[in-house]
């Protein structure tokens, strides 16, 4: 047969005594059932939180800049620890839909989709921060180079934040490509078996005419590979660039070249956090525990521990470097402003530290790891790490500047500073519920080509394997290849 | 746009399938296309189909982009406006490749997805005869277009004897045109015979 070779001793992917049909079945059924009570109201929290974002944002374009409680030294304070956060939140889902091809991780199957969908609507919510910082919004496409008649005056290709422009502009682009072009055979699955006219009609569009043939198969996996491997290193130079914004800077804190590698493991990390949160209660929502199952979740929060520690080797890197080089504005920034749990920001350096690195190692333990409980409440706490991640690099770099006569006064946000955050939450959960009930949530044809080698009732279970004798089983497997 | 003639066999198991690929092909009959729920990997080599160049395409698109960037950048900073930063050179490489690659990862991935939807006519709008509503969901379906001497009696119990489960006789669009799916009397051959 055609079909790749795997070991039966792996867990399989697909729990349960499931055909094709069945598998259809299970991942289109939610979208033609009625929404739950549940998903209204649930839909109904998000679009007002959306409401409450757009009025802080109607706010700040009316009033200016002014709305949010910036100040001399502090001119990036939540916004762009929220555009950061966001972002990193949206790399997890590249990263398992590209790295994970490339790295022929048959699990990503059933993650793939929901997690590639999360980080469009979560790079959605990044780019706000920064487009609306810019104060003249109506000017936010002074930022792009076209000729003009300023001169022409270009932008500054030498920018780190232009290459932002790009990096982001880029990422939203070829996730949205990689994403819908996954989608497209789904859609027409959803198609054939639609019986109301209406959604003959939108999947019918939604789906471009896909029949299944063979030889567009053949484009399609091949596309898929290019793509999966020109994300990749997308995927990477995408926060890489991020932290450019920080790094090529002249500021104690931020002048710092672990910066690139150490944004990318703090993205992943966050990201698989989000994927986590989201994909427990989908799968418990939509009944889908066959497909996101219990394993799926094990080797997230292996993700999760390794990024986890490689951020927390990060942190002490950075406070060694702060002693080690004898810089004293160094080590004022990361022994006094950060790391001192009494100066006026050290309880955002203590509240990373604990969310970040010190209670992910619960993760070490292959029982926390698949409780679903344990994983939901670590996942939410990672977020919040990760948020004060950005909290701590943003203001405690900038409260104190070279001059005490440049020192500020305690930065905290305005209403509306929180409001546009809670706005991005509205947005983010606005489009993924509307997502979880439209879209299959899972990438039904991936799982039907690898239901036959990792489906649970194509595979022997460990019990028949462990009864059977050495020599026969040696037998059987050397035959199976 | 034609109207053509098609037998068609629907199996359930890519195990069945691949040998009466096999078995359908050295019987002499050419295989139009098999429509499959998902990508099964060896069956485009089963039918004798050659290795997409896509990728190729997406190479081109690719350098396309690195050189379209380099050009742009190096004659703005240089020719067209060469602004004085801190008096470092105007032709600052080093400073460009972020967006040199972000360009080149843009125009592959762009042109390479536009390329997949001109070669397959995907589109939003466009409609293909479908010979099995099945075809995406559990069934394997072989079509295989008639010629004037096919005999398609035969054609069907050759299909049936390797497998098939369902055979039938089609005559159907071979291409694409502009309709939904809510409407399934919108295609050119059905129109003709309402007239």
């Amino acid at each position: 047969m055609h079909l790749k070779y795997e070991s039966q001793l792996r867990e399989p992917l697909v729990y349960g005594n499931k055909t094709y049909a069945q598998v259809t079945e299970d991942i289109v059924r939610p979208i033609e059932a009625k929404p739950s009570r549940l998903w209204y109201i649930g839909f109904f929290i998000a679009v007002t939180l959306l409401m409450f974002g757009a009025y802080s944002v109607y706010r700040e374009v009316t009033y200016g800049i002014g709305q949010w409680n910036l100040n001399k030294t502090i001119g990036w304070g939540w916004d762009i620890t929220n555009f950061v956060w966001w972002v990193g939140i949206g790399h997890a889902g590249t990263l398992i839909s590209a790295v994970l091809l490339l790295f022929r991780q048959g699990w990503r199957t059933g993650v793939n989709r929901a997690a590639e969908a999360m980080t469009i609507f979560a790079v959605m919510c990044a780019g706000q921060f920064p487009i609306f910082h810019m104060g003249r919004v109506w000017m936010a496409f002074f930022v792009m180079p076209y000729p003009n008649s300023r001169g022409p005056l270009w932008v500054n290709f030498n920018s780190p934040l232009l290459w932002d422009v790009f990096a982001i502009s880029t990422y939203f682009t070829v996730s949205l490509l990689f994403w819908y072009s996954g989608l497209i055979p789904d859609f027409a699955t959803v198609r054939d078996r639609a019986f109301t006219k209406l959604r003959k009609k939108l999947y019918g569009i939604a789906s471009f005419g896909w029949t299944g043939s063979t030889k567009h198969w053949q484009r399609h996996e091949s596309l898929s590979l290019v793509l999966a491997g020109l994300s990749t290193p997308l995927v990477l130079s995408v926060h890489t660039i991020v932290s450019f914004d920080f790094a090529t800077s002249v500021i104690p804190g931020w002048h710092t070249t672990i910066f690139p590698p150490y944004f990318v493991a703090g993205a992943i990390f966050s990201g698989f956090a989000m994927v986590q949160s989201l994909l427990i209660i989908v799968r418990k929502v939509f009944g889908l525990e066959d497909y996101i199952t219990i394993g799926h979740i094990d080797l997230m929060n292996k993700v999760i521990v390794l990024t986890g520690s490689i951020v927390g080797i990060a942190y002490l890197t950075e406070l060694f470097m702060g002693w080690y080089s004898q810089n004293k504005y160094e080590g004022y920034t990361f022994w006094y402003s950060r790391a001192y749990l009494f100066s006026p920001y050290g309880w955002s350096y203590w509240g990373m530290m604990a969310c970040n690195v010190l209670s992910p190692q619960i993760f070490w333990s292959r029982k926390m790891r698949r409780n679903v409980f344990v994983t939901f409440f670590m996942s939410i706490i990672v977020n919040i790490g990760m948020w004060f991640e950005r909290f701590v690099i943003i203001v405690t770099s900038l409260y104190r500047d070279y001059l005490p006569s440049s020192w500020s006064v305690y930065y905290s946000p305005t209403i509306w500073e929180i409001g546009f955050y809670v706005g991005t939450f509205g947005l983010f959960f606005t489009c993924f519920f509307l997502f979880a009930k439209y879209f299959p949530v899972i990438a039904v044809a991936e799982i039907k080509y690898v239901l036959k080698r990792s489906g649970e009732s194509f595979k022997p279970g460990m019990e028949k394997i462990e009864a059977q004798e050495l020599e026969s089983f040696v037998h059987d497997q050397a035959h199976a290849h | 746009m034609a109207q053509k003639k098609f037998v068609v066999g629907c199996f359930d198991d890519e195990a069945v399938l691949f040998p009466a690929v096999k078995q359908v092909r050295a019987a002499g009959y050419k295989i139009k296309d098999v429509y499959t729920p998902f990508a099964v990997h060896g069956l485009d080599h089963a039918l004798g189909m050659r290795e997409t160049s896509l990728h190729t395409a997406g190479f081109i698109y690719g350098i396309t982009g690195t050189t379209t960037a380099i050009s742009c950048i190096s004659w703005i900073f240089t020719k067209d406006w060469p602004l004085n930063i801190g008096g470092k050179p105007h032709f600052a490489l080093p400073a460009w490749i972020p967006i040199i690659f972000e360009l080149t990862v843009l125009f592959a991935a762009v042109g390479m997805v536009l390329t997949f939807c001109y070669l397959c006519q995907l589109a939003p709008g466009v409609k293909k005869h479908r010979f099995h509503n099945r075809a995406t969901d559990d069934l394997f379906v072989m079509v295989i277009e008639c010629s004037d001497k096919t005999n398609t009696d035969d054609l069907k119990a050759l299909l049936s004897s390797n497998g098939a489960l369902e055979t039938d006789v089609q005559i159907a669009e071979d291409g694409w045109w502009f309709g939904t799916y809510d409407n399934d009397n919108d295609n050119l051959y059905n129109n003709k015979q309402l007239a």
